[in-house]
C-alpha cells in the first residue's frame, strides 16, 4: 500500500462485501419465497434480481420473505425505499424483474402497470 | 451476487459451544441447496451476548439466533435462507413492556439498545481474518490521515483533546503518556500493547483481539508515529490461543498490504509488531513486570520512577497501552477528538466495555458510555439476577477492586466515582452477587487469587496477603474473633500503603470494601458463628425435619460419613452433628426437601 488512493480503492471494492450487514442500502427488495412463491416461479425472479443488482453495482439488498397471503398473485416482489415506502409488484417473472431493475432500482420510476391485479 | 450473509460467532465463548462445527454444517447444507453463490458464511468475533451462544446472525434480515445447535442448521437454511421465514423459536427476543408483544429486531432488544459500541464496533460484524473487511469499514483510514496530514505533536494533541484514559485499570490520560515518551530524545523507542488480561471474569481484551485485531495494529502504528517508535510488542497470554492466532494472521495481512513494515504510505515511516507470549501471571499486567517479562527476565515489578516512558523495555522510552485503549484510537482520528470528548462524563470520556458475569441473566460483553449507571448496566442490559433472587452486590475491578451495594446502583460509572466508593474500574470485570453469595467468602476468594499471584518481591504483599487469607479463612471456618477483624483491617491498610506495585497496593480492596459495606456479615460469622448466606460450610448446621421426612433412607445411603441414622420406612432419620462433615450430600439426595440448613 503506497497511497491513500489505493486504500480507498480497496475500501470501495470491499464495501460490497460488508454493505449488506449495514443499514445503508438505497432499496430493499423482498421476493416472496414461500411454497406458493417458489411454485409460481420465484427462484428465477430471485436469480434475475441477483444478476441485475450485481451487474449494475446497485446499493440494494435482496431478501427473501414468506407468504403475504395473496398466493394467487405470486411471485410477489416488494421494494422498500429508505423512507420506508413500499411498492408491491405482482406476478413478476424474470423479464419483468429486469424491467423493474432498469426503471425502479436504477431510475426510481415505479412501474405502475405491474402493481395491479390482472387475474 | 451475495444476497445474504450468515455471521457465526467464532469467539472463545461460542467456539467452546461448537460454533466452528456450525460453520461447517451451514456451508454443507447451503451447498446441498445450491445456494453457495448467493449466501456467504462468515466467521466473526464476539457479539457480546455470550450467555446465549452460539450466536448466528443473518444479514440483511437482521435476525439473531441464539443457542443454535447442529440440528437447527437444516431448518434455518430451508426455512429462512431458502423460503424467507425466520425460525422464530431460535430468535433472540425481548418482551415489550407496554404492548406485551415480543420484540424481534435486535437493535431494540434491551441488551443492545442501551449500548454504544466504539471499541467493539467491528466485533460480530466483520471477519477478523480478512483485512479487506476491516478496510471496508474505514480501517486504516486513521493511519493514513495521521501519516499523510499530521505531525507527531498534532497526533498527541488530538489524543489529549479526546480525553481518552487508559482502559486497563489505571485510567491515566493516554495523550499525556504519549507526550512523556515523545519528549524523550532517543534513537529507539517502543510501543507495547498490554494484552495480559488477568482479572478473573474480564475478557474484553480477548474479544477485541479475536474480533477486530486490525484496530489494535492500526492504533499501535499511530502511537509509534506519535512518539517516534518503529517497533511494537503485543504482550499476550498464551492461554488465549484464538486471539494469538488471529493476531498472527492480522499482522501478516497488514504487512502484505503495506500497513506495517517499511515506508508505510510512502511517507518513510516504518513500524513492525512482534507478539510476545506470557505464561499467564497476573503480575505481568503491571507494566514494569510486563517489561521485565518481554526482556526474558522473571516477571517482577520494579520501582517507579523511572517510568517506562523514560526507561522502559531494553532501557528505552516505552509506552504501554491496553488493548481496549488502542481499539478506541482509530475512531478518534476518523471522527475527531471533539466527537469522542462529547461522549461520557466530564472527566471520563468515551465508552467502557464491561464483562458482565456472576449472578446475572445476560452474561456477556457490554459497551456503554461512561456515566451510565450501574443499575442500567445490571438491570436493563444485564437483565438482573436470575431465578428471582435479590441483588446483593456488584464486584468491579477484579481482585484490585471492591464490592458496591444496592445504594450505589444509581452512581454513574466513571473512573473517579468508582474510586471514591472504594472500588475501581479496573479492566472492566463486573461480577454480580446475589443473596446466596457470602461476602466474606467472596473476599477470601479474591485473597486466595492474590496469594497465588503475588510475585513475592516485596514483603507487605508476599507475607501480608498470606496472613490476610489466613484470617479470612479463620472467619469463614468459625475461628474468627473481634480481634481478627481489627487485625484484618489494620493489616489491609498496611499492605495497601506499603506494597511495591499496583498488585499489592490494590489487593486489600476486596477486603476493605466488604468490611465497609458488609460489616454485618463479618459480625455474624465472628459473633453468632453463622453464615447468613449459608455458604461457609463450617458454620452450617444440618438437620432433618421430622414431619417432612418420608423415612426413605436416601439421605443415609448417600452420606459419606454414616452420620445419618434411622429405620427405613419406620422412623424418621436424624443427623449426628459430631460426625457430620457438612458436605451437603443429604440435601441433594433428599427428594422431599426435608433436610434443612441453618
Amino acid at each position: 500500500m503506497k497511497s491513500l488512493d489505493e486504500l480507498n480503492r480497496i475500501r470501495e471494492e470491499s464495501l460490497k462485501k460488508v454493505n449488506l450487514r449495514q443499514n445503508n442500502a438505497q432499496y430493499r427488495v423482498l421476493v416472496g419465497m414461500a411454497t406458493c412463491g417458489i411454485a409460481a416461479g420465484a427462484r428465477p425472479v430471485m436469480k434475475a434480481f441477483m444478476e441485475g443488482i450485481e451487474a449494475e453495482h446497485l446499493a440494494v439488498t435482496l431478501q427473501q420473505t414468506g407468504c403475504i397471503g395473496m398466493c394467487i398473485h405470486e411471485p410477489i416482489v416488494e421494494i422498500i425505499d429508505q423512507a420506508g415506502i413500499r411498492t408491491t409488484y405482482l406476478e413478476v417473472n424474470a423479464a419483468k424483474a429486469k424491467e423493474i431493475i432498469e426503471s425502479h432500482l436504477k431510475k426510481g420510476v415505479i412501474l405502475d402497470a405491474y402493481t395491479h391485479v390482472t387475474k | 451476487m451475495e444476497r445474504t450473509h450468515v455471521l457465526i460467532c467464532a469467539g472463545t465463548g461460542c467456539t467452546s459451544s461448537k460454533s466452528l462445527e456450525l460453520v461447517k454444517r451451514f456451508e454443507e447444507v447451503i451447498r446441498m441447496k445450491d445456494l453457495q453463490n448467493e449466501i456467504k458464511v462468515v466467521k466473526t468475533g464476539c457479539f457480546g451476548l455470550c450467555q446465549k451462544g452460539p450466536i448466528v446472525a443473518i444479514h440483511p434480515d437482521k435476525v439473531f439466533y441464539s443457542h443454535v445447535t447442529l440440528a437447527d442448521v437444516d431448518e434455518i437454511v430451508n426455512e429462512h435462507l431458502y423460503k424467507g421465514r425466520p425460525v422464530k423459536r431460535l430468535e433472540i427476543t425481548d418482551i415489550d413492556e407496554e404492548t406485551k408483544e415480543a420484540i424481534f429486531e435486535f437493535e431494540k432488544i434491551k441488551f443492545y439498545a442501551k449500548q454504544k459500541r466504539i471499541a467493539l464496533r467491528n466485533c460480530g460484524l466483520i471477519n477478523p481474518e480478512d483485512i479487506t473487511e476491516y478496510i471496508a469499514l474505514d480501517g486504516y483510514q486513521a493511519l493514513a490521515k495521521v501519516l499523510l496530514t499530521m505531525k507527531p505533536q498534532q497526533v498527541i494533541d488530538e489524543m489529549k483533546k479526546s480525553g481518552l484514559r487508559g482502559r486497563g485499570g489505571g485510567g491515566f490520560p493516554t495523550g499525556n503518556k504519549w507526550q512523556f515518551a515523545a519528549n524523550q530524545v532517543n534513537d529507539e523507542k517502543y510501543v507495547i500493547c498490554n494484552a495480559d488480561e488477568g482479572d478473573p471474569g474480564a475478557f474484553m481484551d480477548r474479544s477485541v483481539l479475536e474480533g477486530d485485531p486490525h484496530s489494535v495494529l492500526e492504533a499501535m502504528a499511530i502511537a509509534g508515529y506519535a512518539i517516534g517508535s518503529t517497533h511494537g510488542y503485543i504482550y499476550i497470554r498464551a492461554e488465549y490461543p484464538i486471539a494469538v492466532e488471529r493476531l498472527k494472521v492480522a499482522i501478516k495481512q497488514a504487512e502484505d498490504y503495506g500497513m506495517l513494515g517499511e515506508n508505510i504510505f510512502n511517507t518513510g515511516f516504518k513500524f513492525d509488531i512482534e507478539i510476545r507470549l506470557g505464561a499467564g501471571a497476573f503480575v505481568c499486567g503491571e507494566e514494569t513486570a510486563l517489561i521485565a517479562s518481554i526482556e526474558g527476565k522473571r516477571g517482577m515489578p520494579s520501582t517507579k520512577p523511572p517510568f517506562p516512558a523514560v526507561k522502559g523495555v531494553w532501557g528505552k522510552p516505552t509506552i504501554i497501552n491496553n488493548v481496549e485503549t488502542f481499539a478506541n484510537i482509530p475512531v478518534i482520528f476518523n471522527n475527531g477528538a471533539d466527537w469522542f470528548a462529547s461522549i461520557g462524563t466530564e472527566k471520563s470520556k468515551g465508552t467502557k466495555v464491561f464483562a458482565l458475569g456472576g449472578k446475572i441473566v445476560n452474561t456477556g460483553l457490554v459497551e456503554v458510555p461512561m456515566g451510565t449507571t450501574l443499575r442500567e448496566v445490571i438491570y436493563e442490559i444485564g437483565g438482573g439476577c436470575p431465578n428471582h433472587k435479590n441483588f446483593k452486590a456488584v464486584q468491579t475491578g477484579g481482585p484490585s477492586g471492591g464490592c458496591l451495594t444496592e445504594e450505589h446502583l444509581d452512581t454513574p460509572i466513571d473512573f473517579d466515582n468508582l474510586i471514591a466508593l472504594g472500588s475501581m474500574m479496573g479492566s472492566g470485570g463486573m461480577i454480580v452477587l446475589d443473596e446466596d453469595n457470602c461476602m466474606v467468602d467472596v473476599a477470601r476468594f479474591y485473597m486466595d487469587f492474590i496469594v497465588d499471584e503475588s510475585c513475592g518481591k516485596c514483603s507487605p504483599c508476599r507475607i501480608g496477603t498470606k496472613r490476610m487469607l489466613e484470617m479470612l479463612t479463620d472467619i469463614c471456618e468459625g475461628r474468627g474473633t473481634m480481634q481478627t477483624l481489627t487485625d484484618l483491617e489494620a493489616l489491609a491498610i498496611h499492605v495497601k500503603d506499603s506494597s511495591l506495585c499496583g498488585l499489592g497496593q490494590t489487593a486489600p480492596n476486596p477486603v476493605l470494601s466488604t468490611l465497609k459495606h458488609f460489616k454485618h456479615e463479618y459480625l455474624a460469622h465472628v459473633i453468632d458463628k453463622k453464615c447468613p448466606a449459608k455458604v461457609c460450610k463450617a458454620l452450617l448446621d444440618y438437620s432433618i425435619n421430622k414431619d417432612a421426612c418420608k423415612k426413605c433412607g436416601l439421605c443415609a445411603k448417600g452420606c459419606p460419613t454414616t452420620a445419618i441414622s434411622g429405620v427405613l420406612g419406620k422412623e424418621p432419620y436424624e443427623i449426628d452433628a459430631a460426625k457430620c462433615i457438612r458436605c451437603g450430600a443429604c440435601v441433594q439426595n433428599c427428594p422431599f426437601g426435608a433436610v434443612e440448613r441453618a
